[in-house]
């Protein structure tokens, strides 16, 4: 099981963490990947300045509104093997 | 810059500065004794009749801002030495009376209570008034005054009493600890106990966040608090004193009021469980209406509920303006999830130990809740969020929400529902006048507070509650 954690934190709720999540979201119910991805939020992880903030498993990543779809493909799709 | 509303709060922060400074450097035991003296140098008395009594009304002080009594579980406290013994005659006539001919005083008294002298001057009888006030009322000279304790006049539920020494007592089985008479009383002598020790020791044992991550949970309410600086540099100034990030409890209110309006459809009646002080006063005064109290835990519950969902390991300290808050988080249901309560008052002192100038630092940010979340400091706010999310869920039902802005509408509206003649299907009960807004623990009370509160919440990203909430059902299939 892979888990993604959303930082939901306030410097990156304004940069769009709530549509980072729900383009996730529709991605992983595209793919028929609930059962194998956990999708989670978290309050800060402590780097505000390049949110939005994204925990694949224990590794960092800067995703946006406009590049989860890509962030998805290229980084998510790979790891899942 | 003038940052309290009275002098009484002015001291109770010297106090607290000056415990949380000698908390922070290490050497509180040894220089504990010595407080009072550091706030009141001089030989010359300010307050009291000599600077002794001053300084032992201090200590008594100083042993509030580190806990209080242990024995007593309520965290509202009477300091004896300081209550002042305030005369409560009841109804009196003063010397304004004129000795007229009307006697409009008279006609009115139901207890025949009013002789006169043979100046024609009013007098009342004790033994036969019941303090009903028609007398004062009737008096077209306003001669007829009501000499009651202001403690008893701020208690709107009656829990405070004068006890055989004159002093000051509160009935612990009706209080319901708003803080109201905390703040009404003109000599200070009562006051809400301090947890800044134990939320020091939060910041010290987390090792800058390393042990454990500790968040400041802070109430909507802060809108209309510090309002001699930005709110992006109070929230600077919170991670200065040690805290690794702020969350809004209006996140919670959403969260609340998305519940509550399927709660209400569902139950049909309800009365609101956001305000612990509302909640303790029926579980006190009303225990038949407890069935009818909503499910959800407060705002603040409900967020750190989901924040130590998200981290099992964080720490929380909820920052408001509510002393009530200081009993609630001791509650079985609500001790796992917030770790210590401190005030405004609290947060301004902790601020001041730490010499952070808030007003000199970067703003940060502070976006989590909805307009609707943000509106619960205010009276009729959680009202306006349940309908809100009644529309935004789409549920059939009409909500007849009976606003009670203060003790006095609650016990009011309780009354006619108890009875079952509710004026609507959701009681919507604030202790404090105004709303959280109007809590003992904030640093002003005034008009304006509930235009900054409105002002904030049109501020919110979100401007729907099913937006601002739909981060905290992310991996949950509803």
């Amino acid at each position: 099981m892979m888990k993604i954690t959303v930082c939901i934190g306030s410097s990156c709720h304004l940069k769009g963490s709530r549509a980072v999540v729900e383009g996730l979201q529709a991605l992983i119910a595209r793919n028929n990947l609930k059962d194998k991805i956990e999708l989670a939020g978290t309050f800060c992880l402590g780097r505000c300045q390049t949110g939005v903030n994204v925990l694949v498993d224990d590794e960092r990543f800067s995703v946006s509104p406009e590049t989860v779809e890509e962030f998805f493909e290229n980084t998510v799709l790979p790891r899942l093997g | 810059m003038r940052k309290f509303d009275t002098k009484i709060q002015y001291l109770k922060y010297k106090v607290l500065r000056a415990v949380a400074r000698h908390a922070w450097k290490g050497d509180l035991l040894e220089k504990l004794i010595d407080i009072p003296k550091e706030i009141v140098p001089g030989g010359t008395p300010t307050m009291r009749c000599c600077v002794y009594k001053e300084r032992a009304i201090l200590s008594e002080r100083v042993k509030i801002a580190m806990g209080g009594d242990t024995s007593n579980p309520n965290v509202i406290e009477v300091i004896d030495i300081a209550c002042d013994e305030c005369p409560a005659s009841g109804y009196s006539v003063t010397d304004a009376c004129r000795g007229c001919l009307a006697h409009r005083c008279e006609d009115v008294c139901p207890k025949d209570a009013i002789t006169f002298d043979d100046q024609h001057k009013a007098h009342i009888d004790k033994q036969k008034c019941i303090n009903c006030g028609r007398c004062a009322q009737a008096c077209q000279y306003s001669a007829i005054i009501n000499r009651k304790r202001p403690c008893e006049n701020a208690c709107k539920i009656k829990a405070i009493s004068m006890a055989e020494g004159g002093e000051a007592k509160i009935d612990n089985s009706k209080c319901i600890s708003c803080g109201a008479c905390v703040y009404q009383c003109p000599f200070g002598a009562i006051a809400d106990k301090s947890y800044i020790l134990n939320v020091i020791d939060l910041i010290r044992k987390s090792d800058n966040n390393e042990k454990y991550k500790l968040y400041a949970l802070v109430a909507p309410s802060i809108a209309s608090n510090f309002t001699y600086a930005k709110l992006g540099q109070v929230i600077t100034g919170i991670e200065k004193l040690g805290f690794f990030h702020t969350v809004e409890a209006a996140l919670g209110a959403d969260m609340v009021a998305w519940a509550e309006s399927k709660e209400l459809a569902e139950k049909g009646f309800l009365t609101s469980s956001c305000c612990p002080a509302f909640v303790d006063y029926i579980h006190k005064s009303f225990p038949k209406m407890v069935p009818h109290i909503s499910h959800n835990l407060s705002p603040a519950a409900t967020i750190a509920k989901y924040m130590k969902e998200t981290d099992p390991k964080c720490k929380i300290v909820f920052i408001g303006p509510c002393t009530a808050k200081k009993m609630e988080f001791k509650l079985e249901h609500v001790r796992p999830y917030i770790d210590s309560v401190i005030t405004f008052e609290e947060l301004q002192a902790l601020f001041d130990s730490r010499d952070i100038d808030v007003t000199t630092l970067e703003e940060s940010v502070l976006d989590n809740a909805s307009y609707y979340g943000r509106i619960f400091a205010r009276s009729g706010g959680l009202s306006d969020a349940v309908n809100q999310a009644l529309k935004e869920r789409g549920i059939d039902f009409e909500a007849k929400p009976v606003a009670c802005d203060g003790i006095e509408q609650c016990k009011a509206a309780l009354l006619k529902a108890q009875v079952g003649k509710p004026d609507g299907n959701f009681i919507e009960g604030m202790a404090c006048v105004g709303g959280c807004i109007g809590g003992a623990g904030c640093l002003t009370h005034e008009a304006k507070n509930k235009a900054d509160v409105d002002k904030y919440g049109r501020q919110a990203m979100e401007k729907n509650i099913a937006d601002a909430i739909s981060v905290y059902n992310i991996g949950k299939d509803d």
